[in-house]
């Protein structure tokens, strides 16, 4: 039961995909400039990531290694397709709005990471668990940026007006930025800033050092 | 639970059956001599292969077919929701397929004499109308102004009313922008010339530029715009800019979309387009004279 719960709790904060695998980027600039939508590509993402782990574990032994990426491949892009088919039954406007986003889940890095990584050499079940994980951790991520581009781009929150704009009558200028891809870009940089802080071991070794000009060599004075 | 027994017996039953059925011994035979093969047999590589595409095909048939009525349903009332914002009637918390029954008519025109048609009017589709050779049109160079290449003989147009009264009258239009051909409504009053609304439901325009077309500050200029001059020529375009209300001639211009100058061309062309004689002309000279 810990194994569970280590599996599904260290992809949120000490290995998350976004922050510190720095996978799934695309998708994390492209749906989060409202909440909802970006709760609807969360819970879409995590249940791709978990069925297809499930999927790929409980057959990994047959897996021939020749074609191993095409299976894989195959398996995510029917769940993603279901998973289109589902939303455009059910939350037509949302599917609307993420338009091709769904679609794209096939080649967003954490579902193949977590399919090569993690569901090829362990059991289904925790597999599974695994998949889920990761789906929050990036939800996690997700949820945060989308919260402060929703909430500084449009003054709302969920579609609910939190400060009223000048154009309505209100006191809020909205900072047209957060309605732009790049905006996402910052807050997910300040917020790996802030779990780097928090904690120190994420931070990689730097690949070379830089040259101390006292004690290097070359100088000629 | 004596039903529950019931169902496990026949499950037996029906697994003891498939047991001894011939064709399963073959296939149980094989799959287990597929399976003890080693992973990088080439038989088992393409069994494996081909039994893997058999079953995401059967699961993604499965939800493409399950789901369908109600991806259907979902799109006709999308549809019935674009038509009642372009009439302005879509307020929160209407209920879309009782506004529409009520307020709204569906009808078909022929385009070429402006008269309505008979026709099953809930089955057309305009759309499909006009890549279909038994029911469309092919334009020439010099009249495709809206970059269509083809349109349909007959339109489905839709009529607003009040009680019996025609308030205005909604048309379908589409036309070519910078990087994909944009389908809207056009809603007229029923003057035939005065612009209620305008409203783009399917584009694929540059989002935060072209995209504006969507935008309702912007689409709400179009209000009380009026389509032909006094010697009856198509008038109403984008300019580049804003529009000075002040001069004469402002009531047949819009503000161009900042940025985006071939989508606005675009709008414009269309705009052209289906008010000529080559679009509407003809059925909103009939609706005037009838009144």
């Amino acid at each position: 039961m810990s194994d569970t719960k280590k599996v599904l709790t260290s992809p949120l904060v000490e290995n998350n995909p976004i922050t510190l695998q720095v996978l799934g980027i695309c998708s994390a600039l492209a749906v989060t400039s409202q909440m909802s939508t970006s709760l609807i590509m969360a819970v879409a993402l995590t249940s791709v990531t978990a069925c297809s782990s499930a999927a790929i574990s409980s057959i990994r032994n047959h897996i021939p290694s020749s074609i191993r990426i095409i299976v894989q491949m195959t398996i995510i892009a029917s769940l993603v397709i279901v998973v289109d088919q589902i939303l455009k039954a059910f939350a037509y406007d949302v599917s609307k709005q993420l338009s091709v986003f769904v679609g794209l889940i096939i080649t967003n890095c954490i579902v193949m990471g977590r399919a090569e990584a993690y569901a090829m050499k362990n059991p289904p079940m925790a597999s599974f668990w695994d998949g889920i994980g990761n789906g929050l951790g990036y939800s996690l991520i997700l949820v945060i940026v989308a919260f402060f581009r929703e909430l500084f781009g449009s003054g709302k929150l969920l579609g609910i007006d939190v400060f009223t704009l000048t154009k309505d009558g209100g006191w809020y200028d909205p900072n047209g930025l957060m309605l732009l891809p790049p905006s996402a870009f910052f807050i997910i940089g300040c917020i790996i800033w802030v779990i780097r802080q928090w904690k120190p071991e994420q931070n990689e070794t730097p690949d070379f050092k830089i040259m101390d000009i006292a004690h290097g060599e070359g100088g000629h004075h | 639970m004596p039903n529950e027994k019931k169902t496990c017996k026949t499950m037996t039953q029906l697994c003891e059956k498939l047991d001894k059925c011939e064709h399963y011994q073959k296939f149980a035979k094989y799959r287990d001599h597929i399976l003890s093969l080693s992973n990088d047999s080439l038989e088992k590589t393409i069994a494996i292969a081909l039994s893997l595409c058999f079953v995401c095909a059967i699961l993604v048939s499965i939800a493409a077919v399950a789901l369908r009525p109600l991806q259907i349903e979902n799109k006709a009332l999308d549809m019935k929701k674009n038509i009642l914002d372009v009439a302005g009637l879509l307020q929160e918390g209407t209920d879309i397929n009782d506004a529409f029954a009520e307020r709204i008519e569906a009808k078909l025109v022929d385009i070429a004499t402006g008269e309505y048609v008979d026709g099953d009017v809930e089955a057309y589709d305009q759309r499909k109308a006009a890549k279909d050779p038994a029911q469309n049109v092919i334009l020439t160079k010099d009249q495709d102004l809206a970059s269509i290449r083809t349109r349909a003989k007959i339109a489905k147009v839709y009529l607003v009313k009040e009680g019996d009264v025609v308030k205005s009258i909604i048309l379908p239009v589409h036309g070519y922008g910078l990087w994909s051909t944009m389908y809207g409504f056009l809603a007229l009053e029923a003057d035939g010339q005065t612009v209620q609304s305008i409203n783009f439901y399917d584009q694929g325009e540059t989002p935060g530029l072209g995209a504006e077309v969507v935008n309702p500050n912007w689409r709400a200029l179009w209000k009380g715009k009026k389509v032909y001059d006094e010697s009856g020529a198509v008038s109403l375009g984008l300019i580049k800019g804003l529009v000075d209300t002040s001069k004469p001639g402002s009531e047949f211009q819009v503000d161009g979309l900042a940025g985006a100058t071939l989508t606005s061309v675009g709008v414009t062309n269309l705009v052209k387009y289906w008010m000529s004689q080559e679009g509407f002309a003809a059925y909103l000279a009939k609706v005037r004279t009838k009144g």
